[in-house]
């Protein structure tokens, strides 16, 4: 029986189709987040890629920051439980997750067979979430994927606020204006978003393996900062985007087994 | 499927709106009466005072002074939606800091600009015990100098000791004596020891018939909703010396004592969550905040806001009234005092999850809250969450940001109740 998840985040709305709980048919990835055409989009591109069509889907659950917005879906899900639940499918051996996603960052404690434990979230502060990177990114000039590979060229991080995004921004123009290295400076950014996750990361305890979930994730200069801010490897699937919306499919599936019909 | 099926939601019939207690309807009354009595007694020319919300108020109470108290008017604007003009005028023309408490920027707006037909009548005097906090120091302070008025102070002490020393216990006696000298010379009212002691008694009784009243809700399921504490709190805020308020609390108790004799509650849905609640209420977002618990059968079952105004001391011991004053659960305690009375709380309530409002208004209690989660946590085994938000100040919270958090701790506390039924 095939499961739908998305994850409506808000800055991408991404979907996936698994089959019995177990294999990803079909996912998309759409750059628009809540309140605009973004999950709609990403929902008919998911059935198409996987050649069904709505009245084939069993059974779908929503999850991120647009979650309740989702008419088809039967219920909605944290983004927490559904990273938590999709970690777990992509890598079994993870016990704490790091998910960097736009307006929240968060660090969430995974038991054994992938249920959420415990989890600690960023305040209503922007710093350390998707949005200060993508601040940031503007202010460079650098596309936000290119963020990455920029920063693994430093030589000497600078070193950023990472209490306020409003004050990082204006120390990242103050960097650029006495003509430090932009590869120094995104390394600092980096490094940045790295002190203030990791903060939260101790609070909840880093329990080994760490994983990092999210679109964030495929930033490797973000993975290499928050392994050194932790001193720990941090396991990354190529499918770490896809994660909530994994964890909504499956999250479908299991309440289809529950009622006894899968 | 599991409590937030969207389909199940959409089918539940609109249920009546339940008709308000006996005990609600007098609360209502005894508030309109201290607003209407004040208003004319300022119109006979007697002197009216603004006090902090935990002063001790059995001194003017025995003076038969009329006594307001702005902490609560401001809840109360800030419930009603109404906190945004007070807020623009303290940060704009009046040029105080954003960051200052919520309920000093709605009064000193109030006070200095916007006090026309408002429900506090213009003090001559000013009473402030700081055990809330150190800012309401500064805040009437500022008051007693644009108003010229005075201000009569109980410094109440930090105890950086789990307990209220000897040293601070004589100090705060004298401040007490001092205080009932002062206010008789400025009031021109004759100081009566016989009606100081039955103010006393009066307080004794409601402070019983609060903390039962509180702690009927360890029942499970619990009588109440827990948040109507938060509304039933004001009588023990304004008036926590009258008789009016035992009537109050008295109907209160046996309105809980029916529930729990039928099996019934005031909590309009399914219990299947308690909680305990850490911090004043987000008065912006009362409604929301509740609406969102009830969602999920979350009742607040414990809190250690509400409990601050049960003074506890024996009649006619001001050694001990000194003592209570610096002792009770406000914000002048040291941090084992305060993960303790949460702690032994979260075990009384049989608590499934913590609440902690990471209240921006309230920094002193911010200060300490956060390294409170972790070992609060660490004792009592119980999950939690903390969200930002505001007493007063509706600009300092994001409902999708609460949402979300208050979706994570019921899915935490759902794994949790689940692995121990499956052993």
């Amino acid at each position: 029986m095939y499961t739908l998840g998305i994850d409506i985040g808000s800055t991408s709305s991404d979907a996936v189709v698994m089959r019995d709980g177990r294999d990803i048919i079909a996912a998309s990835v759409v750059s628009l987040g809540a309140g605009t055409i973004g999950p709609q989009l990403a929902y008919e591109k998911v059935l198409k890629e996987a050649k069904i069509t709505a009245e084939d889907i069993g059974g779908a659950v929503a999850t991120g920051y647009g979650r309740k917005t989702c008419d088809y879906a039967a219920k909605d899900l944290s983004e927490l439980t559904c990273h938590a639940k999709g970690i777990h499918f992509l890598i079994p051996t993870a016990r704490t997750v790091i998910d960097i996603g736009g307006q929240d960052a968060k660090v969430l404690q995974i038991g054994a067979q992938g249920q959420l434990m415990n989890f600690a979230m960023n305040d209503k502060c922007a710093a350390g979430t998707g949005r200060f990177l993508e601040v940031m990114a503007k202010v460079l000039n650098v596309k936000i994927e290119d963020m990455g590979s920029l920063s693994m060229k430093a030589k000497e991080p600078v070193s950023i606020s990472n209490t306020c995004t409003v004050f990082a921004e204006s120390e990242v123009i103050s960097q650029l204006s006495s003509k430090k290295d932009i590869a120094d400076i995104a390394a600092g950014i980096h490094r940045s978003v790295a002190k203030r996750v990791a903060g939260m990361a101790m609070r909840v305890g880093k329990q080994p393996d760490v994983a990092m979930s999210g679109g964030v994730a495929l930033n490797a200069g973000i993975v290499k900062a928050l392994e050194e801010e932790l001193n720990t490897s941090i396991l990354v699937h190529p499918y770490c985007q896809l994660a909530g919306a994994i964890g909504a499919a499956m999250a479908a599936w299991e309440d289809i087994r529950e009622e006894g019909k899968g | 499927m599991s409590e937030n099926n969207k389909a199940t939601e959409q089918a539940a019939p609109a249920k009546p709106k339940r008709p308000k207690p006996k005990s609600m309807i007098m609360l209502n009354e005894q508030t309109a009466a201290l607003a209407e009595n004040t208003r004319k007694a300022k119109e006979k020319g007697e002197k009216i005072g603004w006090s902090t919300s935990i002063f001790p108020q059995e001194i003017p109470e025995a003076l038969g002074l009329y006594i307001q108290y702005p902490e609560n008017v401001g809840a109360g604007i800030a419930a009603r939606k109404q906190a945004d003009p007070y807020l623009q005028t303290a940060e704009g023309p009046l040029e105080y800091n954003n960051d200052i408490c919520s309920y000093a920027k709605i009064n000193l707006a109030y006070a200095e600009a916007m006090n026309e037909g408002g429900t506090l009548v213009m003090p001559d005097f000013l009473l402030v015990a700081n055990n809330i906090c150190n800012q309401v120091t500064k805040w009437f302070e500022n008051l007693s100098k644009t108003l010229n008025i005075p201000l009569f102070m109980i410094d109440t002490c930090y105890n950086s000791e789990d307990y209220v020393t000897e040293s601070r216990v004589k100090y705060i006696r004298s401040q007490l004596d001092q205080c009932i000298k002062d206010l008789c010379e400025f009031t021109g009212k004759e100081w009566d020891e016989k009606r100081f002691i039955e103010v006393m008694d009066i307080s004794a009784k409601n402070k019983e018939l609060w903390i039962r009243a509180n702690e009927l809700l360890a029942n499970e399921p619990a009588p109440m909703n827990g948040f109507e504490l938060f509304n039933y709190m004001s009588t023990m805020v304004c008036n926590r010396g009258k008789a009016s308020t035992t009537e109050i609390l008295t109907q209160l108790n046996n309105e809980i004592d029916e529930h729990l004799k039928n099996g019934t509650s005031t909590y309009p849905v399914e219990q299947q969550y308690r909680i305990f609640w850490d911090g004043i209420a987000c008065w912006p977002y009362l409604g929301h905040n509740l609406r969102t618990l009830k969602q999920y059968g979350i009742n607040m079952v414990g809190s250690g806001y509400v409990k601050a105004w049960a003074l506890d001391y024996e009649s006619n011991d001001l050694d001990g009234m000194a003592k209570a004053y610096s002792y009770c659960p406000a914000n002048n305690n040291n941090m084992s005092t305060f993960i303790k009375r949460r702690a032994d709380a979260i075990k009384q309530f049989n608590c499934d999850g913590v609440i902690f409002h990471i209240n921006r208004a309230c920094k002193v209690m911010d200060c300490q809250q956060l390294e409170a989660h972790r070992r609060i946590s660490e004792i009592t085994g119980v999950p939690y969450v903390g969200f930002d938000g505001d007493q007063a100040d509706y600009r300092n919270f994001s409902e999708a940001q609460f949402e979300t958090r208050i979706q994570g701790l019921v899915e935490v506390m759902k794994a949790r109740k689940e692995a121990q039924n499956n052993g």
